[in-house]
């Protein structure tokens, strides 16, 4: 099964590794570029999962994931952050905007389609 | 997957070129006061993406650096630390000291940490003494909180994966049954699991976490539920459902816990090992029977999640995704396209093909004597018309905005005016402004050498520019603008001007012209330009110090540009550059010698003259001066310079293209006719004969003949002898 993917990143290193790490792994992947640009995405997608960065200009990851579960269509839509740092402090952070789980940059091929896997079920 | 990597790490450090300018942008903004915050979130940001991309490449210099740069923006960003001219300079310095990170990195060589470890230490006192106990209880240690993932499970999953499917609507005693397992044999581990309501909200999934445990070897699960006592109140995401997993595997617990990485605080959780322990502990004397009635480990929950709230609120008002979005709008994803640049350049080539195509096409018509009403004369008009735009279109993708090379300059006038003990500060104008890439990347180091010299010789010292009513502070203005289907840039400075006598006096001491010469103002500027004015020894590598000005105007009349200086006593002066658009095409004069046909740049062309036998005067067997307009120019023969024929008795009556150098001398040059007024394609000669003296490429014409484009500057000054001294002197 295609699982369908959008990521959103402001960096475009990260973006391209993110396509480069799924593309060929059955993944439908698709991109946007901040916050704000994702949720014009979300208007006509419905991913299975959602990656995202956390510093993002126009709207950042937490401002996303706060706005994504505010949709209803989206509300259960599992999201990964993608993070530099591991900090307990962030990841409370992110859980408490709503995301599902994340994974710290730079991830490892398998470790993020394992995730990803996982949260879409 | 190391191909598709490499041109990541290729674009990811054009990615950071982009990001040090928005870097340097803001550190900008902020250095002339603007206090929106919105500009510190912009540095942030583009460190930290630095930081992200490097991480993912294994540049640990660069991440650690990174990483201490971000902390004490971090600082700033959440109101723990106080901008002021010091930080802004700091921040400043570590931005240059980033982006030389960068370049190292990209191109693979090392850098001197001896200019990076204090800045390091300074950025710490920074953080340290201001951002007080704030700062230290983050957990900011010595070494960056930067741990990349590098738990592989992937030699977990060899084990054969049962076809598991749970699925909710299974009846409670839903088991995976392992055949032929011999279940008080085989290492085992029971987990249980107990999700609180909080996990179904944060989007995870208990079937999809139990049904990951399969990865490990074969499950046997079982269901507890705890059911309600009413009906009505029945809310799904309640904490009704439990599970008890048995897996049978040799992994370790923690590889389980990992799993439920993601749901950690979200439920209750807890992985002990049951049976043998796997073969290599085998040795260890496990009291199996005990085993069973041990209570179960202290489930590992969870603070409650209120709990963690407290913990992680941040420090300082936290705005609310709303208003955060509702503030200065960023650049919006902007619609672009990268595309490989020998791409274009082919594309620039096949445009070129297509000029000459349609010229040759012109030609072939006007040949064939058709009615001027015809309508492939029409229909070739409008080929020309499309040609053209299609032509201009094409060029614009190579233009790039100067911006990039104007933050250049910023450093330069940061490093140099640091150097000297000035205070000098750059302002620019007209960054957007679109110029050929490639006359972009060859300006940086001519421009970086006029800078230097802005702030070295240009700009007083402080206790000068006071005592003569200046601001301390000096100012370079560096400016970009179209002018006429040129780009012209300027750097002004408002220092003491060119002091002419000391010019002329150290022009005089070299030898470069005589003590009795009589030379206006403008003529005293253009001895800066001449080779063996400048005092230090010539050194080929232009950003060096102690270059002189005339191989920053080669560099600039190889660009097809020109530069000129206008100073001021006591006001400053500014020198300026102007360029052609573009290295493709150049508009240029046709003319013929000896039946040759030969392209002149329109640009090197001040008037063109024809010649009365008296004005020409002959001063040696080879050298003669025509008077134009009351002064003596020294006259060329174009045949005789190309070595097409020998010197005629006399020029009466001959066509000349007066050339003006930049330094305001002129030089008459022999041409037999002129032909044409017209654009051509510019085909590069150097790939395969090298620098050829006097000739700048070659074009192709209408007619398919191949024609020699000339350098005009270049021919004359290689004729009159190898400085213009002697023409100053001959004619003055």
């Amino acid at each position: 099964m295609t699982i369908s993917v959008l990521a959103v990143d402001d960096s475009r290193t990260m973006r391209d590794m993110i396509t480069l790490a799924l593309r060929d792994e059955g993944f439908d992947i698709h991109l946007a570029e901040d916050g704000e640009h994702g949720l014009e995405v979300l208007e006509s997608l419905a991913p299975d999962v959602i990656i995202t960065d956390i510093n993002m200009p126009r709207l950042d990851g937490f401002g996303f994931i706060d706005a994504v579960r505010d949709r209803g269509e989206s509300r259960h839509t599992p999201i990964l952050v993608l993070t530099t740092e591991s900090s307990p402090e962030l990841k409370a952070r992110a859980r408490d905007a709503g995301a599902t789980g994340w994974i710290v940059k730079s991830f490892a091929q398998d470790k993020l389609i394992r995730a990803l896997r996982m949260v879409a079920g | 997957m190391s191909d598709p990597m490499m041109e990541i790490r290729a674009s990811f450090f054009v990615e950071c070129e982009e990001l040090l300018e928005s870097l340097f942008d803001a550190l900008q903004e902020l250095s002339e006061g603007a206090s929106d915050a919105e500009n510190i979130n912009v540095a942030f940001r583009a460190v930290h993406s630095i930081k992200g991309g490097a991480g993912a490449f294994s540049l640990d210099d660069l991440v650690e650096f990174a990483h201490h740069f971000e902390t004490a923006m971090d600082e700033v960003r959440s109101g723990r630390l106080e901008t002021d001219e010091d930080l802004i300079a700091l921040f400043f310095r570590c931005g240059d000291i980033l982006s030389d990170l960068v370049h190292a990195s990209r191109d693979e060589v090392d850098i001197d940490r001896g200019g990076i470890d204090p800045v390091v230490s300074e950025l710490k006192a920074a953080v340290g003494e201001n951002g007080g106990e704030g700062g230290d209880d983050k957990g900011r240690d010595e070494t960056p909180d930067f741990v990349p993932m590098t738990i592989d499970l992937s030699d977990l999953s060899g084990v054969d994966e049962p076809d598991v499917d749970f699925d909710f609507g299974s009846p409670p005693d839903l088991e995976v049954q392992v055949p032929d397992a011999p279940e008080a044999a085989a290492p085992r581990l029971r987990v249980r699991f107990k999700p609180e309501p909080e996990l179904y909200e944060s989007g995870n999934e208990p079937r999809s976490l139990i049904r990951s445990l399969a990865d490990f070897g074969p499950c046997k699960t079982e269901i507890e539920f705890d059911p309600p006592s009413s009906l009505l109140p029945l809310d799904p995401p309640q904490t009704r459902l439990g599970w008890t997993i048995e897996i049978e595997t040799k992994a370790d617990p923690s590889a389980v816990e990992e799993v439920f990485e993601f749901a950690d605080g979200l439920c209750e959780l807890s992985v002990e090992r049951i049976g043998p322990a796997p073969a290599e502990t085998e040795t260890l004397p496990e009291p199996s029977a005990a085993e069973e009635e041990t209570a179960p480990a202290p489930p590992r929950t969870s603070e409650p999640r209120e709990q963690s709230d407290v913990q992680s609120s941040p420090p300082g008002p936290k705005p609310s995704p709303r208003q955060r979005a509702a503030k200065k709008t960023a650049a919006a994803p902007s619609a672009t396209v990268r595309v490989d640049l020998d791409r274009i350049d082919r594309l620039v080539n096949l445009v070129g093909e297509l000029v000459i195509n349609q010229a040759m096409l012109s030609q072939s018509v006007v040949e064939a004597d058709l009615p001027s009403n015809s309508p492939i004369g029409s229909g070739l008009d409008e080929f020309l018309q499309l040609t053209r735009d299609i032509q201009e279109s094409v060029m614009m993708i190579r233009a790039q905005p100067v911006k990039s090379l104007f933050q250049r300059m910023s450093r330069i006038v940061r490093e140099s005016s640091s150097a000297l003990g000035k205070r000098v500060r750059l302002v620019t104008e007209g960054e957007t402004t679109e110029i050929d890439k490639t006359v972009i990347e060859r300006l940086a180091d001519p421009l970086t050498h006029m800078i230097r010299n802005a702030v070295d010789h240009g700009i007083e010292s402080s206790e000068e520019r006071l005592s003569v009513g200046k601001p301390e502070e000096g100012e370079v203005r560096l400016t970009a603008l179209h002018r006429s289907g040129r780009v012209v840039i300027e750097i002004t400075d408002d220092g003491g001007g060119i002091d002419r006598a000391r010019v002329r006096r150290i022009a005089e001491e070299k030898g470069l012209i005589s003590a009795d010469a009589n030379l206006t103002d403008s003529e005293i500027d253009q001895l800066l330009f001449m080779p063996g004015f400048s005092t230090a020894a010539e050194v080929s590598n232009l950003s060096g110090r102690g270059v002189g000005m005339d191989v920053v105007k080669n560099a600039i009349t190889s660009l097809g540009g020109r530069i000129s200086i206008h100073s001021a006593a006591g006001k400053g002066t500014t020198f300026s550059i102007s360029l052609p658009l573009t290295l493709a095409v150049l508009d240029g004069m046709v003319v013929s010698v000896e039946n040759e046909t030969l392209v002149v740049p329109l640009s090197a062309i001040a008037e063109t003259l024809t010649l009365r036998a008296e004005d020409n005067r002959r001063l040696g067997p080879r050298t003669s001066v025509v008077l134009v307009r009351e002064s003596f120019v020294p006259l060329l023969d174009l045949g005789v310079e190309l070595g097409y024929r020998d010197p005629k008795s006399s020029y009466g009556g001959s066509i000349a293209l007066l050339i003006g150098q930049e330094d305001g001398s002129k030089a008459a040059l022999v041409v037999d006719s002129i032909e044409d007024q017209r654009q051509v394609v510019i085909k590069g000669l150097q790939d395969s004969y090298g620098h050829v003296p006097g000739v700048a490429a070659a074009t192709i014409l209408g007619d398919g003949q191949i024609a020699l484009i000339l350098d005009p500057t270049d021919l004359v000054q290689s004729a009159t002898g190898h400085s213009r001294a002697a023409i100053l002197q001959e004619a003055g």
